[in-house]
């Protein structure tokens, strides 16, 4: 746990998801456990927006509501990793869906007002290091509370395993 | 400092701790389920090489139990294999175990004064004994069980003070249900409670409140180590129990007074839990045709939940188009309640009783629900697509509710089947391993 990088900033275009309480059964559902990467891919947050996993493009931005991420503690984070999401920004995040952001490396920042000021396709800039959600599109900025900085930094040592490896635990 | 703050403080060798401070601490009991154990890269490393303290780690086969599929099948080989060569305690396996927040409270795994983590959201469960217990992501927990640490954001708490006494047809179920209505999500909080109304609930019951407030998106949920509590834990000798109180000056966001003689049997309406119930009266006048009924799971497939559900079907039918599906939520439950004869009535009424797993509650296995099927269950959760496909429609109640539902054939009040339930022995003060 010694690393000292930082996270750089991260700009891509904003998908919205403006519903609080969305839970990681719509990211992850149970459903698509025993199915082929790419078709467990098309089940994320499907039931939702249907047909809204194939329209990522690496390097987008998730916008969200309140308390993102809630039930069950199922690894969803790695999936919108897997579509390419490259941060997730929301008024407030679940307890352990945050603490899967940060243990498998998906930058995650709370930003009370963040929906307010994003309309979806939006350029959006998300610094980790200042807390600092920017609209690029707009012009606008807010600050949300910055992680703390042992999380941080097990997001810029790329996440927990990549940790424990580093470590010499395997 | 509350209950959950001290337990931390305790642990991390601190004097005090304040909401909103990260402390890092060891634990005192780690469990892992199968969920654990799959092959793939968000799991269980399979090059993991050293761990700290592998006597804290137990493991516990619980989600898909008897193994439903090949992928399964291996992560239960690998959840083997990973605890004899890491030296884990390997809990129970396939008919000897059960559902891990059950199992824990069976085995008093957990103590008062303890802190306790697992990879399932439901882990709060263990906090009727007076335990800091919550789930943690799956990395999360490899990573303590490798360091032999973890970390906690300190939450501020609210608190339930209960007073009163449930009306007869009434359940604990009810009782979540009524606070998950009139409260809502206490999503960044912790969870007390206290209050003269305690004394009136079971171990059970409480167990299911304690399981349940992690729909109220509760963090850490702790009950007082009252007399029933600590009578409970009085045959623990091996172990040192340090149960923990709030201090008198302890501060809460909010102090909800809750009269349990006003608590009525409710029902949710389905994919979502707070705000989102109704009384039963309400959803029964709708006439819903449901195509399956569920008791089990973590939260209510205790005894008492067999006990309440084979006194409502006896000597009754389940509906023609209804499968009943009634899961223990452990294989002791399921030998209790089948020497006290509640399963042979649960049977001979048409429902099935499966083995004890998560198995219908979590969508794994026995019991996934087809498109457009209506089901009411009182497990944990009613969300889109939980219990199979996300055309599905979930309601909740409690088991009381589901068991007459499922003769009715449609959502029903649960009271005109209650005749024989007046004179029920109280089962809910737990199934003590060996006992």
């Amino acid at each position: 746990m010694t690393s000292t990088a930082a996270i750089a900033p991260l700009t891509g275009r904003a998908w919205v998801f403006p519903q609080d309480y969305i839970n990681t059964d719509a990211m992850m559902p149970r459903a698509g456990y025993d199915l082929p990467p790419k078709e467990q891919n098309s089940l994320v947050l499907n039931s939702i927006r249907p047909g809204w996993a194939d329209l990522v493009q690496p390097g987008d931005v998730l916008v969200a509501g309140r308390n993102f991420g809630t039930g069950s503690s199922r690894p969803a984070p790695t999936l919108l990793l897997r579509l390419g999401i490259t941060a997730l920004v929301a008024e407030s995040v679940a307890e352990i869906f945050l603490r899967n952001c940060v243990s498998y490396a998906l930058p995650v920042l709370e930003c009370p007002g963040c929906l307010a000021m994003t309309t979806e396709g939006d350029t959006v800039t998300v610094d980790m290091e200042s807390g600092t959600f920017s609209n690029v599109t707009t012009g606008v900025s807010r600050t949300g509370p910055v992680l703390p900085l042992m999380l941080r930094q097990t997001i810029a040592a790329g996440g927990a395993y990549a940790m424990l490896r580093a470590e010499g635990y395997m | 400092m509350t209950m959950a703050q001290k337990v931390l403080a305790r642990h991390c060798g601190e004097t005090a701790v304040v909401p909103g401070q990260l402390v890092v601490t060891e634990v005192d009991l780690v469990v892992m389920a199968d969920s654990v154990f799959y092959k793939a890269a968000d799991r269980l490393p399979e090059d993991l090489k050293r761990v700290s303290h592998p006597e804290r780690v137990a493991v516990l086969p619980d989600h898909a139990v008897p193994a439903p599929n090949v992928k399964a099948a291996l992560a239960h080989k690998r959840a083997r294999e990973h605890t004899d060569r890491l030296g884990f305690r390997w809990l129970a396996d396939v008919g000897r175990g059960g559902i891990e927040h059950q199992v824990i409270i069976e085995n008093k795994l957990a103590l008062p004064g303890q802190l306790v983590a697992s990879n399932d959201s439901h882990t709060p469960s263990a906090g009727v004994l007076n335990c800091a217990a919550r789930g943690l992501g799956m990395a999360d927990i490899v990573q303590l069980v490798c360091t032999g640490k973890t970390y906690y954001k300190v939450s501020p708490a609210v608190k339930f003070r209960l007073t009163g006494e449930l009306p007869f047809g009434s359940y604990a179920k009810d009782i979540f249900l009524h606070l998950a209505q009139r409260f809502g999500s206490q999503e960044g909080h912790d969870i007390e409670f206290e209050g003269p109304g305690l004394a009136t609930l079971s171990l059970d019951s409480r167990a299911t409140l304690s399981t349940m407030c992690t729909e109220l998106n509760a963090n850490f949920v702790m009950f007082p180590a009252d007399k029933l509590i600590m009578d409970y834990v009085s045959t623990v000798t091996d172990r040192r129990i340090e149960p923990v109180t709030a201090d008198p000056d302890a501060e809460y966001d909010a102090v909800y007074d809750v009269d349990l003689g006003e608590v009525r049997t409710g029902v949710a309406l389905p994919d979502a839990l707070n705000k989102n119930v109704q009384p039963v009266g309400a959803v029964a006048g709708q006439k819903i045709r449901i195509d399956q009924a569920f008791v089990g799971s973590c939260a209510n497939g205790k005894l008492a939940d067999l006990q309440i559900a084979a006194s409502v079907v006896q000597d009754r039918k389940v509906a023609d188009h209804v499968r009943f599906i009634v899961t223990p939520a452990s294989q002791a439950v399921y030998l209790e309640a089948l020497k006290r004869g509640y399963v042979q009535a649960l049977i001979e009424a048409g429902a099935v009783v499966t083995n004890s797993t998560c198995g219908a509650c979590s969508g794994g296995h026995m019991g996934v629900l087809g498109p457009g099927e209506v089901c009411i269950t009182s497990s944990t959760r009613n969300y889109k697509g939980r219990m199979g496909s996300p055309e599905a429609r979930i309601y909740m109640g409690s088991s009381a509710t589901v068991a007459a539902s499922a003769v009715a054939g449609f959502i029903t009040d649960p009271a005109p089947y209650l005749e024989n339930a007046r004179n029920l022995e109280n089962v809910g003060t737990g199934i003590e391993a060996g006992a």
